[in-house]
C-alpha cells in the first residue's frame, strides 16, 4: 500500500484527536508505527519476538493506595507458588529488588506453569498468599514499593 | 449423597444460582467461579465460596475448562456443575475433570462427543430404529446435488458440527445449494472446528418437540414427559411448555419410546434432551438432535412431573440409581415458561445491556421466576441476554397462559429495554391460544 503526504497528514491527524499514546498496525505489506510525544518506539516493527504462550494480559493494578505501594494482581486464576521447584530459593523475598521484568512467581493452572513479572521497577514490601494456595484473577499478589 | 460434597459451579446468571440452590437443599457446599463481570452477581454471593477465574470476556473464563478444574480441586471441591451453555457439552472439561477425580455432573466425554456430532447422532438414532430425516453426509457440490435431487427441494444444509439452532441453511433449488455450499463450510470449519456437512429434509410445518430422558449409571433409562418448543426466531426458543398441546397420545408414545430407546442405544448417562421434529402436515416425526445438559426451559417439566431434575443430575452423578421407574412419572396440569431478555425488539433483537434500576416481578399462586436480577443488577454486555424465566404451571394451558399474560402485565423492570411486549402479544394471540404453533409461527405472524 503506498501513502501519500495526505494519507499520513490525516493519520497524525486522527492520532492527535484522539487519546492514543501509540499505534500499531501490521498487516500484510503494510506496517505501520506511530509514538505520540517523546517516547522512542518500544520496538522495532519489524519481527516481533515470540510470545510465550503463558503470557497473558494482565488485570489493571490497581490504584496505588495511600501509602503508596504497588500492587501485582494475579494475572489469572492458579495455584501461588513463590520459587521455580520444591526445594528451589524462592524467586523473591521482602526487601529483594525487582525491575519490570524481573521474574516474581510461578501459578500454576493444570500443570501449565505461568512466569508473573514484576511489571514495574522498586522493592518487595509484602508478599500476600502463601505458597501453594490458590489465587483468583485479579488477587494481590506482591506489595512493592516503588523505585 | 455419597461421594459428591461439595459441587464447582462453572457458570452464571440464573443458572448458577439454580444448582447453587438445588445443592443447598440437599446439604451440599457449593463454589461458584465467576468472571469479573460477574463478582457482584447473585449467585457468587449466595454460594459457601466464589472465585475469580478470569476477565469478563467468557473465552477468558467460562470457556477456560483448565481454569474451571484448577478451580474446582483448589477449592476442595469433589465435583463440577457445568449447568447449560460454556462447557456445559464441552468433552474435555467432562474426561479433565475425571482425569483429577472429580465427577463431572452429566454423562461421560464420549457420550457429550457423540452428541456434539449431529451426523453420528443422526446415524445412531437410525441404527436404534428411530425415524430421521431423508439425508446425508455430503463432501463435495456434485455429491450434495446428487444427495439434494434425491431428498428434493428445498434442503437443510446443516453442519455436523452445529446444533441448537446454529449452522443451518436452507436451499430451495439447485442454485441456491451450489452458491451457499462453499460459505457453509467454511462458516462451519471456523466456528465448530468441523467444516462437515450434510443435507436434510426441510419441513415446511415444522414443530419443535423434545423429550426429557433420565439414565443412571446402573442401566435404568425414563423419560419425564416431553416440551413443546416451536415459539422461536431464527431458532431461538422464546416460550416452551408442557406438555405438547394437541399431542395425540399414539405420537407422544412413539416420541418418548424413541427417545428412551435412542438413549439405550447411546449408553445415555445422566439428563439429556432428545429432540424431534414433527411435521405439523403429516404428523410425522423425527429425531433432530440430543442435548447433552439440562435445558433452560427444564422447569417446565419439573412443573408437570414435580420433580428437581438439577438435583436429579446430583443424584444420577453421585452413582445412586433412579429413585422411581417409568410408572412412577405422573403428569399433573399444564406448564408453559416464557423467557424476558433485556433485548431491543424493535431494532433487531439487539442486546441491551445495562443497569436494572427497577426490577420487581410480581408474586403469584401458580408462577415461579427463575432469575439472577434485583434493582440495582448489572446486565454485561459479553453474554446471552436472559434475563428471567416465567414459569406458570395451572390446571391448564388457558389458565397457564393467564398466569404468564397477568406476571408479565404487572411486572416492573426500567433501565434497560426488554421483549416483555413482544411475550405479551405472543401469549395473547389467537393462534397460540388456539393450541400447536409451528416454528416458522412468530417470524410470520408478529415479529
Amino acid at each position: 500500500m503506498a501513502l501519500s503526504d495526505e494519507d499520513v497528514r490525516e493519520i497524525l491527524r486522527i492520532i492527535d484527536e484522539s487519546d492514543l499514546s501509540e499505534l500499531r498496525i501490521d498487516t500484510e505489506g503494510f506496517s505501520l508505527h506511530v509514538v505520540r510525544g517523546d517516547h522512542a518506539p518500544s520496538a522495532e516493527p519489524a519481527p516481533r519476538p515470540r510470545q510465550a504462550p503463558a503470557v497473558t494480559r494482565e488485570p489493571e493494578p490497581e490504584s496505588p493506595s495511600t501509602d503508596g505501594l504497588h500492587t501485582i494482581p494475579a494475572p489469572m486464576l492458579g495455584t501461588f507458588y513463590r520459587a521455580e521447584a520444591p526445594g528451589k530459593a524462592p524467586f523473591v523475598e521482602v526487601g529483594s529488588r525487582v525491575e519490570p521484568d524481573t521474574i516474581v512467581c510461578i501459578i500454576e493452572v493444570m500443570k501449565m506453569m505461568n512466569s508473573v513479572p514484576a511489571g514495574v521497577a522498586g522493592t518487595v514490601a509484602e508478599i500476600l498468599p502463601d505458597n501453594a494456595e490458590l489465587v483468583e484473577y485479579g488477587q494481590p499478589l506482591f506489595r512493592l514499593q516503588p523505585a | 449423597m455419597n461421594r459428591i460434597k461439595r459441587v464447582f459451579v462453572a457458570n452464571r446468571g440464573e443458572i448458577a444460582l439454580r444448582i447453587v440452590t438445588a445443592c443447598q437443599e440437599l446439604g451440599l457446599e457449593t463454589v461458584v467461579g465467576f468472571s469479573e463481570a460477574d463478582r457482584d452477581g447473585l449467585a457468587a454471593r449466595r454460594a459457601d465460596r466464589a472465585v475469580c477465574i478470569g476477565p469478563a470476556p467468557a473465552a477468558q473464563s467460562y470457556l477456560r475448562e483448565d481454569l474451571v478444574v484448577q478451580a474446582a480441586l483448589g477449592t476442595g471441591c469433589d465435583a463440577i456443575h457445568p449447568g447449560y451453555g460454556f462447557l456445559s457439552e464441552s468433552p474435555k472439561l467432562a474426561s479433565r475433570a475425571r482425569e483429577q477425580g472429580l465427577t463431572f455432573v452429566g454423562p461421560p466425554a464420549e457420550v457429550i462427543e457423540l452428541s456434539g456430532d449431529k451426523l453420528r447422532a443422526r446415524e445412531e438414532a437410525a441404527r436404534a430404529g428411530v425415524p430421521v430425516l431423508p439425508g446425508r453426509e455430503v463432501a463435495s457440490g456434485a455429491q450434495a446435488r446428487r444427495a439434494a435431487e434425491d431428498i428434493g427441494f428445498p434442503v437443510l444444509v446443516k453442519a455436523a458440527g452445529g446444533g441448537g439452532g446454529r449452522g443451518i441453511k436452507l436451499a430451495r433449488d439447485a442454485d441456491e445449494l451450489d452458491a451457499l455450499l462453499t460459505l457453509a463450510r467454511s462458516e462451519a470449519g471456523a466456528a465448530f472446528g468441523d467444516d462437515r456437512l450434510y443435507l436434510e429434509r426441510f419441513v415446511a410445518f415444522a414443530r419443535h418437540v423434545e423429550v426429557q430422558i433420565a439414565a443412571d449409571e446402573h442401566g435404568a433409562v425414563v423419560h419425564l414427559g416431553e416440551r413443546d418448543c416451536s415459539v422461536q426466531r431464527r431458532y431461538q426458543k422464546v416460550i416452551e411448555e408442557a406438555p405438547a398441546p394437541g399431542l395425540e397420545p399414539p405420537t407422544r408414545n412413539a416420541l418418548t419410546d424413541a427417545a428412551v430407546a435412542f438413549a439405550r442405544a447411546i449408553g445415555y448417562r445422566n439428563l439429556g434432551t432428545v429432540e424431534f421434529v414433527l411435521d405439523a402436515d403429516t404428523g410425522e416425526h423425527f429425531f433432530l438432535e440430543v442435548n447433552s445438559r439440562i435445558q433452560v426451559e427444564h422447569p417446565v417439566t419439573e412443573a408437570v412431573t414435580g420433580r428437581d431434575l438439577v438435583a436429579l443430575q446430583l443424584h444420577i452423578a453421585d452413582g445412586e440409581p433412579l429413585a422411581f421407574a417409568q410408572e412412577d412419572v405422573v403428569f399433573d396440569g399444564h406448564a408453559i415458561e416464557c423467557r424476558l431478555n433485556a433485548e431491543d425488539v424493535a431494532h433487531g433483537f439487539m442486546p441491551t445491556p445495562g443497569t436494572l434500576s427497577l426490577f420487581s416481578v410480581p408474586e403469584l399462586l401458580q408462577l415461579r421466576v427463575d432469575t439472577h436480577l434485583c434493582p440495582g443488577s448489572v446486565i454485561p454486555p459479553y453474554y446471552d441476554s436472559l434475563m428471567a424465566k416465567l414459569i406458570a404451571h395451572a390446571e391448564g394451558r388457558g389458565a397457564a397462559i393467564d398466569v404468564l399474560l397477568q406476571a408479565l402485565e404487572d411486572l416492573d423492570v426500567e433501565g434497560v429495554e426488554t421483549n416483555r411486549m413482544l411475550l405479551i402479544s405472543i401469549l395473547g394471540h389467537d393462534d397460540f391460544h388456539r393450541g400447536a404453533v409451528t416454528t416458522d409461527w412468530l417470524e410470520r405472524a408478529i415479529v
